[in-house]
């Protein structure tokens, strides 16, 4: 467990928790990252000009942490492309049939007490345990 | 007031998301397998993102929604659906095995794109894209 970053990962998850909670305050909306997205390819107006900046706000940090940090941003994908693609397709359709990801069902519907979100959250984890122990443990494929 | 907050809020939710992505190394897919594989070098530290997330979000919404409506907005815009289906499940399995595949979920995914790097940005365009096919397919 060498890998175990306690601290930065306390930090970053209160941060999320805080966001969260300024999008309900603020704009009485759920902070879920696939419903925001999702939502911003369909809609019009003011109701897709709050998702983009939203989107924008991510794309910031990035930006503005690059700025400051002193270390660069890791981004290490160990699949291959095909498998990269494949994984896209099924978050992307998978997170809008489920209406909902780890931020929307994980972070916020949690935070509700939805009985749907505590069955989604439960059930993506179990199925990336499962996929990341079959391909590793099992099949031993170089994604 | 609300012309100006709502936009603000949403920037800023976005920001605090990002940075909170980032600090946790969550952004990082390499780092979120390394949670997945139970049965490999396992790292625990997702459960901690999610656990401070969890624990600010419980400890606050439900006083956020005694309030009558929010800041900028008329109403509180919440999900309405209560109970399980096969849509619910079938799209969180599915969800599950492409995040188990490549590390990536969408928050992380969109926040790593501004890195440029390419396999990111191969991920995020198979994302949209099954995103608009599940939005053209469904009923």
């Amino acid at each position: 467990m060498e890998n175990f970053t306690p601290l930065s990962a306390l930090a970053g998850g209160v941060l999320i928790g805080l966001s969260a909670v300024i999008m309900l305050v603020g704009n009485g909306r759920i902070a879920g990252i696939s419903g925001i997205l999702g939502g911003a390819l369909t809609s019009r107006g003011d109701e897709r000009l709050w998702r983009a900046l939203f989107l924008a706000g991510l794309l910031l940090a990035t930006v503005c942490y690059s700025l400051v940090a002193p270390a660069p941003i890791i981004v290490d994908i160990q699949s291959t492309p095909v498998f990269t693609a494949v994984a896209g397709l099924l978050v992307g359709f998978g997170t809008r049939l489920g209406s909902g990801c780890t931020s929307g069902h994980g972070i916020c519907g949690i935070a509700r007490f939805s009985k749907r979100s505590f069955a989604a959250t439960a059930t993506f984890m179990l199925f990336g345990f499962i996929t990341v122990y079959v391909t590793r443990h099992v099949l031993e494929v170089q994604l | 007031m609300s012309a100006l907050g709502r936009p603000l809020v949403a920037l800023m939710s976005g920001l605090l998301f990002g940075l909170g992505l980032i600090i946790s190394g969550m952004v990082n897919p390499a780092k979120v397998v390394g949670f997945l594989d139970l049965a490999g070098n396992w790292d625990p530290s997702l459960i901690l993102v999610m656990g401070g997330g969890v624990t600010v979000t419980t400890a606050t919404f439900w006083l956020v929604l005694r309030r009558q409506r929010p800041l900028f907005e008329t109403k509180f815009y919440l999900p309405t659906k209560a109970d399980l289906d096969g849509r619910l499940l079938s799209g969180a399995a599915l969800f599950g095995i492409g995040w188990g595949l490549a590390g990536l979920c969408p928050g992380p995914a969109l926040t790593g794109l501004a890195t440029l790097e390419p396999s990111v940005v191969l991920f995020v365009g198979a994302m949209l894209i099954g995103m608009v096919l599940q939005h053209l397919t469904a009923e």
